[in-house]
């Protein structure tokens, strides 16, 4: 394969980030709905440290995303 | 050149301006939205400034964000952090402007320049040092030592901690440009792919409908990213001030 090709291949495996972001997402919305639900008069009180996991974890997702535009524009 | 979702990102020339020891100071779009981002703050916040007793409607409004950002200071650095308040609550409402702002159609969004965002982050990581070596002398190298572990545990920790402490920079300035840049390239793409399901007429103009309502979705999505990115900034620059505080974690 030649380098050019190779390139292609390299920023589509960029976007696999997407798998771990994808997961971490679901499992910080998962937790706090159990957690919500087990205990109602907690929950209010720990929305910021949902919506900062969730920031947190889109974040990596979108470094792979940044990975693969350096790559193509390398 | 409008059917590339790249171009709106592309930084031209409003007023050219002579170079001043090799940088180029001409005044951009980049420049004209920053500009616009704070003349909207100062704007919403000169008509908070009454002081009355009794807030009205803008002083309240002017309240509760003061109070928003002043909460999450002590909540998370402690009220000797207070100091700060200030460059906090600026970055945060600048921040915050510049994602609004670029939600207009046609407008410019600065904070999806990683020049911007790095400039701000660096700025940020500057103020911990220097704030925790004027503060701590150099007793504050010892973040990078946490008390309390094997001597062995010493020469794994401190390069770890280094590293950590060094990526802040880094990860904090390519979070902000990253969410901004992902958020309006789909954004274009969806509105392109809408534009173009038109263009075609016949069966593909009932299936434009997706992508209308894809791109509607998307945008409420980006305000709630826009609000979301400068609350994150600004609790993680107070995170980071923590350092300056708490040497011994």
């Amino acid at each position: 394969m030649e380098a050019e090709a190779l390139k292609y291949v390299g920023a589509g495996l960029a976007g696999t980030a997407l798998i771990g972001a994808g997961i971490g997402i679901g499992n910080i919305f998962a937790s706090y709905l159990s957690g919500a639900l087990r205990n109602p008069s907690a929950a209010a009180s720990q929305r910021t440290n949902l919506l900062l996991g969730f920031a947190l974890c889109e974040a990596t997702g979108l470094f792979g995303f940044v990975l693969a535009i350096i790559i193509l524009n390398s | 050149m409008a059917n590339d979702p790249m171009s709106q990102f592309k930084i031209e020339k409003i007023v050219d301006l002579p170079k001043v020891g090799g940088i180029d100071l001409s005044f951009t779009n980049s420049a004209l939205y920053m500009v616009i981002g704070v003349v909207l703050v100062i704007a919403f916040f000169l008509p908070t400034m009454k002081r009355q007793l009794v807030p009205g409607r803008m002083q309240s409004l002017g309240e509760l964000s003061y109070e928003f950002i002043a909460n999450m200071v002590r909540d998370t650095t402690g009220p000797e952090a207070m100091k700060f308040f200030p460059f906090v609550f600026c970055i945060f409402f600048f921040v915050l402007i510049a994602g609004l702002v670029g939600m207009f159609p046609y407008a410019f969004t600065t904070t999806s320049h990683i020049a911007v965002t790095g400039a701000m982050a660096l700025f940020t990581i500057a103020i911990v040092i220097v704030a925790g070596i004027w503060k701590n002398g150099f007793k504050w190298f010892k973040i990078f030592a946490p008390s309390g572990l094997p001597i062995l545990m010493y020469f794994i920790i401190i390069p770890i901690e280094i590293i950590s402490f060094l990526s802040r920079p880094i990860t904090l300035a390519v979070r902000l440009f990253a969410n901004m840049m992902a958020g309006h390239v789909m954004l274009k793409l969806f509105a392109i792919f809408a534009a173009y399901l038109v263009g075609k007429g016949g069966i593909m103009l009932g299936a434009a409908i997706l992508p209308i309502v894809g791109t509607m979705a998307l945008i409420a999505l980006e305000f709630l990213v826009a609000g979301l990115q400068a609350f994150v900034f600004a609790i993680l620059t107070c995170v980071y001030l923590n350092d300056v505080y708490h040497v011994d974690h």
